[in-house]
């Protein structure tokens, strides 16, 4: 295993480079914005990442996909982190779709994955319920009835939930919530009855969707894999989306970090360059060293995940906590390096300032993955 | 890759059948094998060890044979490494010869000063020491003035130097000298080996806030060294300054393996005093902080393999290796004060009444203070970050 990417690795993201570049700039999220889109993406961008090839990267071909590996995904989503491509790339694929290759039955892969790679569908993964990401916290009971299940509870921070063809929802058939046994996977119908979406934008100008259940009937086919052993599974799915989502939080931080140092050699103050300031220069080459740390991390998570290591959750979380806590470094101290022209809307750095915070809490930010680390090493 | 794997095999076996039982643990302080003249061992077993090392050319792999060495290539010499680090097997000799001017004579040296010298140090026979920093030139070395003059055939040398650490134990001495004092800082300096038992060589050990004594000032009165000592060009010796000093922030950039000798870390210390039955360190703020050691320790493990890795696809980058020694030395700073304060009282005994274990993690404990300001301090790496990889305008 390489701590590089490998040629057809750079090749697709490189496609991925060129494509958000010519498509997807940061100007587009601002427009996405600015007209309050009522899905949070574009839809003519996404049709156009699916022809590219973007939606089965890393499905296996039985299911139309092309075997490249959440390193081949992982190295695009740093593309898209640089320009704040708006997608359902995450929670449709990484998540959803990896969700759906670990618990599905043959069928439902046939079904779904697909559907999924062409961008026929789009999946959410409805897990969370309170603030902070929690993934045996769940409470949201799926009680049997006949034949099959009931569901009655609230989900929040649903990734593109509001825009989903189909969601898959983690409910409580025994047990107590925080416990990881007693949680089945179900896949339900947003238009079904008793169901109720709620589109909940956050900072970062994507949308998420609060989304709630009354009295939800589903029959037996609606179980995703075994009624009350989804959790393993579903931290399986989370591991990729928490890896590429921090590919992405990687990518955007560079990004954000070289617009800081490039700033540097333009603007003058006292008649010099800023960059000339030794107090400024070593606050820049302190973020150089832990970005380097970072992306160490993440290519070593990625190998860990690949090789299917038995230390790859850990590794994960490891790469996971440190780039959520150099995102916030390097997006903070962008801001605050540009002065005030670092604060208004017009600046971009806004913008990656408050993606970055919305990626850290999705799926855990560096808390819950020094935690995680130091639960998984033993100690 | 299957020859590499034969070869990785076979260092293996040899490993297993040659490194005796006793050499694979961390080395306490008085059980290190310098070499030198005054070369002693503390075990027969560390006797054995270091004689069969020499046989193979495994004090230093990475020479060519006729030196010394194993000739080893990067990749042989990376997986040797593993094996090593795989039995947790001692070095088998340390000496400032291997680590720093013996890659600057192989790179700049005359084939005699090769033959002379490379031998010497792969066999143990020579012990080295540094003579760069002066009282007045620390973080700004290049304005070192002690003074080399030519007569006849010899430099005269009249001046002093400072942090030549093991200077009272060491044989030989590179160092920087001035040679022309008219022109820039930078030129007029040259790289000069000579034999510390040289009339007019005087040492005097420094006490650090350890109590250890390893750094010395060492002074030169009329001091007569042969021309032909000259590694390099008179005048141009901070070209091979600066390749050494190189050498040395790798060496620095892990200091964990060659220095620590406790064998204790924040995970252990954690967890003796502070964990429950299951290993669970129960105080969640040092828990956290125990991980994010762990993590960024993980990160300096494997930075290497990754700039290698990059090399071999194509996209290597030099500006990472600028890091290694600025993060591995902050981070090790870290790991100590993160030890010290789990510990409490027991790592800030001193003298009475404590355990061994317990003395030497104070000790290390402050002498981690030394490695943000040796070999360049932590300011100096950032300056060269700032400068060589981010190409930030110099005033």
């Amino acid at each position: 295993m390489s701590f590089a990417y490998n040629e057809e690795q750079r090749s697709l993201k490189d496609t991925a480079r060129d494509f958000a570049n010519d498509n997807t700039p940061v100007e587009a999220l601002r427009k996405l914005r600015d007209s309050k889109d009522p899905v949070g993406y574009s839809r003519e961008n996404w049709g156009q990442m699916i022809e590219l090839g973007f939606g089965g990267i890393i499905f296996p071909e039985a299911y139309g996909g092309f075997e490249f590996g959440v390193k081949g995904l992982a190295g695009c989503f740093e593309e898209f982190g640089r320009t704040l491509t708006a997608s359902p790339l995450l929670s449709s694929v990484a998540l959803s779709g990896s969700l759906i290759l670990e618990a599905g039955s043959e069928e439902q892969k046939q079904e779904l994955l697909p559907a999924i790679a062409m961008g026929e569908k789009q999946v959410a993964v409805a897990l969370e319920e309170s603030s902070r990401h929690n993934p045996a916290g769940v409470a949201l009971s799926g009680d049997v009835l006949g034949n099959g299940f009931k569901l009655n509870g609230k989900k929040t921070l649903v990734v593109d939930g509001h825009v989903a063809d189909l969601l898959i929802v983690a409910a409580r058939t025994s047990g107590q919530s925080g416990e990881e046994q007693g949680i089945s996977l179900f896949l339900v119908d947003p238009k079904a009855e008793g169901v109720e979406i709620q589109k909940n934008g956050l900072t970062d100008s994507r949308n998420y969707a609060r989304i709630s259940f009354t009295d939800v009937e589903l029959d037996s086919t609606a179980l995703l894999g075994e009624e009350g052993n989804g959790f393993a599974a579903l931290d399986k799915a989370l591991d990729v989306a928490r890896i590429c989502l921090s590919a992405e939080v990687f990518g955007s931080t560079q990004e954000v970090f070289e617009r800081t140092v490039q700033y540097f050699k333009e603007r003058k103050q006292f008649g010099v360059l800023i960059g000339t300031f030794q107090a400024l220069q070593h606050r820049a080459a302190f973020m150089f060293t832990e970005i380097q740390v970072c992306k160490t991390l993440l290519m070593n998570a990625l190998n860990a995940l690949e090789s299917g290591a038995d230390n790859a959750p850990a590794m994960i979380s490891a790469a996971r906590a440190k780039i959520c806590e150099i995102a916030e470094l390097v997006t903070n101290e962008a801001v605050q390096l540009h002065g005030g022209i670092g604060v208004t809307d017009e600046l971009e750095i806004g913008l990656f300032l408050k993606r970055a915070r919305t990626s850290q809490i999705l799926f855990g930010d560096e808390r819950f993955h020094y935690d995680r680390y130091a639960t998984l090493s033993g100690f | 890759m299957s020859d590499l794997k034969a070869f990785r095999q076979e260092i293996r076996a040899w490993l297993e059948e040659n490194c005796p039982q006793s050499m694979r643990t961390a080395a306490k302080l008085e059980e290190q094998v310098w070499g030198g003249r005054n070369i002693s061992f503390y075990s027969e077993d560390s006797r054995v060890w270091f004689e069969r090392c020499v046989e193979k050319g495994y004090t230093v792999p990475d020479w060519p044979k006729e030196y010394g060495g194993a000739g080893f290539d990067k990749k042989q010499h990376r997986i040797f490494e593993q094996e090593m680090e795989r039995l947790n097997c001692r070095p088998p000799q340390m000496n400032l010869g291997i680590w720093m001017v013996g890659p600057a004579i192989l790179e700049f040296g005359t084939e005699e000063q090769k033959k002379e010298h490379l031998p010497k140090i792969a066999r143990g026979e020579i012990r080295w020491c540094q003579g760069y920093s002066e009282p007045g030139a620390g973080s700004d070395l290049a304005s070192l003035q002690c003074k080399a003059v030519l007569e006849g055939d010899d430099f005269v040398i009249n001046g002093s130097k400072i942090w030549t650490s093991y200077a009272d134990e060491s044989d030989w001495i590179y160092c920087l000298v001035r040679t022309d004092p008219t022109g820039r800082k930078h030129d007029g300096i040259t790289f000069l080996l000579f034999d510390m038992q040289t009339e007019g060589v005087d040492v005097k050990p420094i006490e650090l806030i350890n109590g250890e004594t390893h750094f010395c000032q060492t002074f030169f009165d009329n001091v007569r060294v042969p021309k032909a000592n000259v590694l390099g060009e008179v005048d141009k010796g901070w070209t091979v300054a600066k390749r050494v000093l190189e050498f040395e922030r790798d060496m620095m950039s892990n200091m964990e393996s060659t220095v620590a000798v406790s064998g204790q870390s924040p995970r252990t210390i954690g967890q003796k005093y502070l964990g429950d039955d299951n290993g669970r360190v129960t105080d969640d703020v040092f828990r956290h902080a125990i991980a994010k050691h762990e993590v960024n320790r993980l990160a300096m493990e494997l930075t290497p393999q990754r700039m290698v890795d990059e090399y071999t696809q194509g996209v290597g980058d030099p500006t990472v290796g600028m890091i290694l020694k600025y993060v591995g030395t902050e981070e090790e700073k870290r790991k100590y004060e993160l030890m010290i304060k789990m510990a409490g009282e027991h790592c800030l005994g001193w003298g009475d009444d404590i355990s061994e274990l317990e003395e030497q993690l104070t000790s290390e404990w402050l002498g981690t203070k030394t490695y943000s300001i040796a070999g360049g301090t932590s300011e100096i790496q950032l300056n060269i970050i700032a400068k060589r990889a981010l190409g930030l305008p110099e005033k």
